[in-house]
Order: C-alpha cells, then structure tokens, then sequence
C-alpha cells in the first residue's frame, strides 16, 4: 500500500536541502528566488520586486564611478580593540578573512562623468557596516579631503549602527562626522548621500542623514530603532511599508529613490547642479 | 524625599534596621546599650564605604535610574534663577521630555536644555520616560539658535533612557532630527557646556551632547546603547547587562579616562538622591567654574576647538604615521 502513502514533508525539506548552495537567492522582500547568474546580469536587483541586493563595496564601486579613476584613500587603518571587548579582536579578524576588507566602508577619490569626486561606501558584510573609531575616521577624512580639494561627496551607506564593542567611542564618530559635514557645507560643496538596505541607528542618526540631496534605492530599509524594537516598545502594530524607502520618501526624509540601474546617471545630473562651476573635466 | 534602598545597599539597610529596633527598645529602660549602639554605627559607616567607594558599573547604571534622584527640573530649581520655559519646535508640537528655556545661573543669562523625567507613572506619561521626539530634538535647536542670536551660553542637561523609539517618532524622521543637531551644535557661536546628569542613552544623549565641555556627575553612565541591549545583542539575554555595562565602560571615570568626558563632578555618598542639596550645589559650581573658562574664548578659538575635541575621538592603528 505504499504507493498511497501520502509524501511526509521531511521529504520535502530533505529535497529543498539538496539545492546546489549559494545558486539561488531568496529575495529578502517578496521571497521570490532569484538565480545567481540572473541576479549578477540584472545588477543584483529581484526581478519579481525591484528590491535592490546589498552590494559589495567593489561591486559599487564598479557600477558608479569613470572606469578605472577610483583611487583608495587610507586602506590600511586598522581596528583597534580599545576596551578589550569580548571576542571583539578575534571578530574583526574573522570578518577581515572572510569579506578580504580591512573594514566596512572604502574610501577614495574617483571620477563620475569627469567629476571628481569623494566616495566612501559601506559594506553591510563587515560586521553589518557598524561604525567604530575606523569607520568614523575613514568617513571624516574622506569628507575632509573632499572639503581641502573642493570635490563633491558622496556617502553610500548601509550600517547596523555605531559599533557597540568600541563603546562610547563608537557613539562619538557620530559627532565626529557630522562636525566634518558642518564644515563641508560651510564651503558650499555638495554631499550626496545614498540609502542602501539597510541603514540605522547611528549612521541615520548622523551622516546618513545630513546630505544635501538623500537618495535611496528602492525597498531599502531606513531608521533609527530596529522595527521589532519599535513594536516591542509601543505595543503597536507596524503601519505596511513601515521604514521602506518608500515610506521615508512619503515621510519627507528621502528626496529621490533611484535605482542601481541609473544611480551614476542620477549622480552626475545631481552634481552638474551643485558642483562649483568649472570643476567638472569632461 | 524617601528614597527606596537599591537591592545592593540591603546590607546598610538591615543594619539600620536593627539600629532603630535596639534604640526603641532600649528608651525607657536602664540598661545602657550605648555601646552596642555605638559599634552598630560603626558598623553602618564601614559598610557604606565598602558597598558606595566599589560601587561597580551596573550599581552605577541603577543609581543613575533611581526615581528619588533629581531630575533637570529639580536641578533647575536648585541651580537657577528667572527660569521661564520655552515651548514647541514651531512645527508639530512641544515635547514635554525636553524641556527648555532662559534661566539665570547667578548673574549670568543662559538658555537650558535638558530631558525630564517623571516620578510617578502620570508624570512619566507627560514626559515619555525622559525619552524625546523629534520635536524635542528640534525645539532644542530651535532655543540653541536663539541663544546665539542673544549672545548667551547653552547648558545642556542630559538625562535619557535614549530617543524614542515608537511610530511616529520613525515618521517624523528621529534620526535626521538627531544628526541636524549634531552638525548644527558644531556651528552655535556661543558657549555649550553638557552635563550628564543621570542616563546618557546613545543618540538620545548626544543631540543635545556636542559641546565644548562635557561633564559627568560621579554616577550619571553615558553609552552607545543600554546595557540591556548590549547584552541582548551579543549574549542573547538581557540579564547579562551587568557584564555589558562593565564590559561597554560606561561610567564617568571610565570616560574621563577615555577623553569624552572633560570633568566628574561629585556627588554626595551612595548618590545625589540621598542628598540633593550637595548635588546641586557640586553640579553649579561646576557649571559656574567651565562657563567661565569656555566664555572667556574668542568664538573663532571655541569654534575650532570644539570642532578638534570630536575630531580626536577614536582609536586606531594608522600604519602611514
């Protein structure tokens, strides 16, 4: 009589196990799965939802600047464990072999249709791109530089927030970078700043959220408390859309969503704006 | 005010229990019980300094949450003079937990900022913990500018579980109101001066925090994140927020000993609810002494040592230097 026997869903999960690793990826906003050959042709962005990917800081890099013009600016600063945090050396070193980066963000000058400009771009896989003393003094020489040689800045952020095994440190580069903004601003030179998935807490509540323009790529989420620290503080049930991009753009937080697809052709019309006249090359 | 023992100090508190027992049943009587009476205050007093002289970072951290401890207002009644509160941030409305306005500190005019917590679960609802909106956020900007249009210091009291965390707050963008103090503050071409009065809860803290002198009371804590967070994040369970709040090196000395905090100001044993007068009277003198020394600067001076101090936080291997 087996042949009536009705399939167990073990089986069915035993199945789903036996799917080749790494060759399907299972959109994070609609669950739509989506083929890595697929997804690396389309920009990593899902085709059921337009949910945009995160991206490695290369692979960015790649897609938005004038090839070959991105020259990295201090690679080799290195982390310290300044409160001799538990596991948090032995952290930074693992994430360090595994992602093959020093931290989470690159910096670096670079061209975007001949402007020059200032780039530092985080990278959610370090750590979930929290900032510590290494990511806040990146990110404020970055905007220094930009500032000393009058180059546009744009920031690509995506963090988890400031990095709590660098304590009070961590919090304090919130202060740092937004400081190097106020003078960045005080010589009339623009910041472009851009929302990856997903930026909170500090970096929201500092940079990210100081640029003069504020972009995002669709479905990105962006805020300040984790939702489910929201709903656990209120008590509420999360309106739909709840800190999407698109809900911050209705918020008025967001000027522009825009996506990966026309990110550097949306950069460069920005900047043709703002940048002070006769800086552009091209 | 009576003040409700923290589980830590148990140890006094039995002990002046039992002073009071043998007191009332020795009045009347003709034994002499001086004696016993005498070691058991002897008793007391060795016992308080043991617990308050290593007092660790989690004690410090209940301490700093303590109802009976004063609170901005209260601190403004004692310190100040001619305080009239401001209200709104002009746009959607006033934020009870941060209130605001001028104030006298002896001859000198000042405006003041700060969070305010409540005592009782009323109050606590006024003031949403102690915990601000945006429009808190924005109100403080909005009276910082305006003490820079009079020519007067800021003081900033802080004292915040954090920024809210709720719907509307994520709606009416918390963290861009939070990050447009951060840069503004940097600008303000007055003098600022920040104390950390009891909880100094991350973002919550330091949008009213970017000042050219910021000063601590003894058992105020001042962290990126509550310890409760900490230890839910990295342990998975809140009840290792003892061993976050050591481990995060929250506490005014540790601080001083990081450079994020300029001065500790002291406070009366086991904490200023036990004696409010003392705190205040530390907490303005303080205050008198630093807003001397910042207003004596030429703003061109303040400006870019304010701008320096924050630059220089961080640590890092730079192989280039």
């Amino acid at each position: 009589m087996g042949i009536f026997k009705k399939p167990s869903l073990k089986a069915f999960g035993r199945k789903k196990q036996d799917m080749p690793e790494g060759l399907w990826h299972k959109c994070p906003h609609c669950g739509a799965m989506n083929h890595q050959l697929e997804l690396e042709e389309q920009l990593r962005i899902c085709k059921e939802c337009d949910y945009h990917f995160k991206l490695s800081s290369q692979e960015r890099i790649d897609l938005i600047v004038d090839s070959g013009t991105f020259q990295e600016i201090h690679p080799k600063l290195a982390t310290v464990d300044a409160l001799k945090f538990q596991d948090y050396a032995s952290k930074v070193k693992k994430y360090k072999k595994l992602t093959g980066l020093q931290e989470a963000v690159v910096t670096g000058r670079a061209k975007i249709n001949g402007n020059p400009v200032v780039l530092g771009i985080m990278d959610f896989r370090f750590l979930g791109a929290s900032m510590g003393s290494v990511v806040g003094e990146k990110i404020t020489r970055a905007i220094e530089l930009a500032t000393q040689e009058r180059a546009g800045l744009i920031l690509f952020s995506a963090s988890g927030g400031a990095r709590m095994h660098e304590g009070i440190l961590s919090l304090m580069q919130m202060a740092k970078t937004s400081g190097a903004l106020a003078r960045h601003a005080a010589a009339r030179l623009p910041y472009i700043s851009v929302l990856t998935d997903p930026t909170t807490g500090g970096v929201t509540a500092s940079f990210a959220t100081l640029g003069d323009i504020i972009m995002a790529e669709p479905r990105c989420m962006i805020g300040f408390a984790g939702p489910r620290v929201v709903k656990e503080t209120t008590h509420q049930n999360l309106p739909p859309g709840f800190q999407t991009a698109e809900f911050m753009m209705e918020h008025g937080l967001v000027d522009l969503i825009v996506s990966r697809t026309e990110m550097k052709d949306h950069l460069s019309r920005l900047l043709g704006y703002m940048m002070p006249s006769g800086s552009a090359v091209s | 005010m009576d003040v409700t023992p923290l589980e830590f100090e148990k140890p006094i508190v039995e002990l002046e229990r039992q002073l009071a027992a043998l007191k009332e049943s020795s009045s009347g009587q003709e034994i002499d019980v001086s004696k016993e009476i005498a070691a058991i205050e002897a008793k007391i007093k060795k016992t308080r300094k043991e617990i308050y002289s290593k007092l660790t970072a989690w004690q410090r951290v209940q301490i700093a949450r303590h109802p009976a401890r004063p609170f901005m207002l209260d601190y403004v009644s004692h310190c100040f003079d001619d305080f009239i509160e401001l209200h709104g941030d002009r746009h959607i409305g006033d934020d009870q937990a941060m209130p605001a306005g001028f104030a006298r500190l002896d001859s000198r005019k000042c405006m003041l900022v700060g969070h305010q917590k409540g005592r009782d679960t009323k109050e606590n609802l006024k003031r949403n913990f102690g915990s601000a909106n945006p429009e808190g956020y924005r109100k403080a900007l909005r009276l910082m500018r305006l003490a820079e249009k009079f020519g007067m210091p800021v003081v900033a009291l802080i004292d915040t579980p954090g920024a809210y965390p709720g719907i509307g707050a994520e709606e009416r963008n918390i963290a861009e109101a939070i990050a447009f103090n951060l840069r503004e503050m940097m600008t303000l071409e007055i003098p600022i001066v920040a104390v950390v009065i009891g909880e100094g809860g991350s973002g919550g803290a330091l949008g009213i925090g970017v000042a050219d002198r910021v000063l601590m009371l003894e058992n105020a804590y001042y962290s990126v994140i509550s310890p409760e967070g900490c230890a839910a994040i990295l342990w998975k369970d809140r009840q290792f927020a003892p061993e976050a709040a050591e481990a995060m090196k929250l506490t005014a000395t540790d601080l001083k000993r990081l450079g994020v905090v300029d001065e500790v100001i002291p406070e009366p044993e086991g904490g200023a609810q036990y004696d409010r007068d003392a705190a205040a009277a530390n907490l303005k003198d303080a205050l008198v002494r630093n807003l001397n020394e910042v207003s004596a600067k030429p703003v061109a001076k303040l400006l870019e040592e304010r701008y320096q101090k924050f630059r220089a936080f961080g640590e890092y291997e730079d192989p280039v230097k």
